[in-house]
């Protein structure tokens, strides 16, 4: 069977600097894979390149065999490759109830003329996402803050609902940009928690994390960057014990790693 | 929540009525006719306004509604005087063919945003003033002038609207038809903001990077959002030219554009009613002032900045700061 996710050779080039460097790993339906490696090692560049939010430089990315790379972001978000932000965004002056009912865009049936006139399938499609929404809060625990407005928000809840919003999208793949930073260990286990629970629903994760921990914890395979290669692959236990990532992480110095 | 919605309708009422039969009502008592012309500028002009409004909705500063009305007024009058179209059909001629530049120029521009999309707006303004100044079917700066007057409207022999020049009142007419155009254009902005594409629009204002993570199409979006406010803005133009009977480049120019975009700052970008509110507002106010002579402009521009200090988000969010506390 093929990959879920295949990415081919891709490289991205920003003027001089290369940000990534012909990488290539596939990703198996169903798991949790963690893409890691010290800051500016062109984590984040490669989650854009799979969403389209980037264009490759050379290289592609393929998805249950389709070419993703180099679309428009919303087109690539339609087939099911939907990415969060390492920077939190969600939609700031909506509820957290009206992000998830925005969020539900792609499975509306009908079409915006529709809404305009309050069509049968529209209203039924209003009624559907109000319950949806309300489903996926509770999944993630956020039912308690349904009503409030989203900036008001701490830290936590910020992150847990840009994950509300993804799954909204109802994703085959979610992707998720360092989404424990800036939490402390107990927000981070939480969070590792709800994850997982993604993950069980039978959704596939990617994600880029810092905290060693939770990655260690989470992940079912690890990829490695540095300097915009990939250096390594597998297990967390392979990870932990191979020499290229210890070289690696030790000439960075730094700190957090905890290997 | 259901007694929300009784007072919606009852306020819907209130409106109607006193466009349609309290204000024809004083004015014939008080006989200051001139108020029709007054009343019907503030409907036209805030049906222009709401397009601004709603590209204020997705985020844009939009300077450059004076040149869809200005090009929704030469279509109407040039199909008026050289091919001989009824009124009736020109209006929607011209909101359709102001959407489609819209489209046009909307492809390139839409990708800008803040003061950068604002500056070429503010550009476009000035661009449509020249070109109808340049070009050899609009006259120059004669312009077109003794457009005749509207003739009837009637669909299966059924007169839906009578032949203008055969009116004693014109007048009434003219603000008759101005505030059916109003209603419809604001009962329909009502609509779209309140149902998904509203949403949309909002997700759009808020965040693009992210609508287009949830699958929202935002380039086409946005291209929908400024055709449709370029419709509002063309039949806008067209309706003025009609009583005018005639159109000049300088018709409309950079300054109504801005007052346009003032019109929503003034009424509230949050409310769908707002550019009605503010258009009213400002027209009157500038009229009233009128008496200050030289002054006039410096009060009613410290006036402005005054308001728009005390009120950020709006004359309307007086209301509705308070509504919403009784709702939740
Ligand atoms: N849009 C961009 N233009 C130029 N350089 C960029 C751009 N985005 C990222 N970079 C550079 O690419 C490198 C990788 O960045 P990034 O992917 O954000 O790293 P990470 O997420 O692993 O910390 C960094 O050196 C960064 O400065
Ligand atoms: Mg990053």
């Amino acid at each position: 069977m093929n990959p879920l996710l295949q990415v081919k050779n891709v490289t991205k080039k920003f003027g001089g600097l290369t940000a990534n460097r012909d990488v290539s790993f596939d990703v198996e339906e169903k798991e949790i894979l963690s893409v890691i490696g010290p800051n500016g090692a062109g984590k984040s560049t490669l989650f854009k390149m799979i969403t389209s939010f980037l264009s490759t430089t050379s290289g592609e990315v393929f998805f249950k065999g389709e070419k993703i790379s180099n679309l428009s972001p919303h087109l690539v978000a339609r087939k099911g490759v939907v990415r969060t932000f390492q920077e939190t965004t969600i939609f700031k002056s909506m509820t957290t109830h009206e992000n998830v009912i925005v969020a539900q865009h792609l499975r509306a049936k009908a079409t915006l003329a529709g809404y305009f006139f309050g069509t049968k399938a529209a209203r039924e499609d209003v009624k559907k996402f109000s319950g949806t929404a309300d489903e996926i809060l509770e999944f993630l625990g956020l039912d308690d803050i349904r009503d409030e407005i989203a900036s008001n928000l701490p830290q936590g809840h910020l992150r847990a609902l840009g994950i509300a919003i993804g799954l909204a999208t109802n994703p085959t793949i979610l992707l998720l940009d360092e989404p424990f930073a800036g939490m402390n260990h107990d927000e981070t286990m939480h969070t590792v928690g709800l994850v997982r629970k993604v993950r069980d629903s039978g959704v596939t994760v990617l994600l880029v994390e810092h905290d060693m921990s939770a990655v260690m914890a989470i992940s079912d395979r690890i990829v490695v960057l540095n300097f915009g290669e990939k250096i390594a692959e597998g297990t967390p236990k392979e990870i932990q014990n191979n020499e290229k990532v210890i070289e690696a992480y030790l000439g960075s110095e730094d700190i957090t790693i905890g290997i | 929540m259901n007694t929300f919605k009784i007072n919606q309708l009852i306020g819907v009422a209130i409106f109607l009525f006193s466009v349609f039969v309290a204000v024809p009502y004083a004015i014939a008592a008080s006989g200051r006719w001139d108020f029709y012309y007054t009343l019907t500028s503030v409907a036209l002009l805030s049906i222009a306004s709401a397009g601004v409004w709603l590209t204020f909705y997705i985020g844009r500063i939009n300077i450059g509604q004076g040149a869809f009305a200005l090009i929704g007024g030469y279509v109407s009058a040039i199909l008026v005087t050289k091919a001989g179209l009824s009124f009736w059909l020109t209006l929607p001629l011209a909101g359709l063919f102001c959407a489609f530049i819209a489209v046009l120029i909307g492809l390139p521009i839409l990708r800008l945003r803040g003061v950068y999309f604002a500056m070429v707006t503010l550009v476009l303004t000035e661009v449509s003033r020249l070109t109808m100044l340049a070009l050899p079917i609009t006259n120059g700066a004669k312009g077109i002038v003794s457009i005749p007057l509207p003739g009837a409207l009637s669909i299966f022999g059924l007169t839906l609207i009578p032949d203008f020049s055969m009116l004693k009142n014109d007048k009434l007419a003219f603000y008759y038809v101005a505030c059916v155009l109003m209603v419809i254009c604001f009962a329909g902005m009502y609509r779209l903001v309140n149902s998904r594409f509203g949403h949309l629009c909002r997700s759009l204002q808020q965040n693009e990077e992210l609508a287009s993570s949830i699958g929202v199409n935002i380039a086409y979006l946005r291209i929908v959002v400024f055709a449709i406010s370029s419709f509002l803005g063309g039949i806008g133009g067209a309706m003025f030219v009609a009583i005018s009977q005639s159109i000049y480049p300088s018709s409309f120019q950079v300054s109504d554009s801005i007052n346009f975009m003032l019109n929503c700052f003034l009424g509230g970008l949050g409310y769908v009613f707002g550019p009605m509110l503010g258009t009213l507002t400002l027209y009157f106010g500038w009229s009233l002032l009128f008496e200050l002579g030289k002054y006039q402009l410096l009060i009613y521009s410290s006036l402005l900045i005054f308001l728009m200090l005390v009120l950020p988000n709006g004359l309307l969010s007086i209301r509705f700061s308070k509504m919403k506390g009784v709702q939740k």
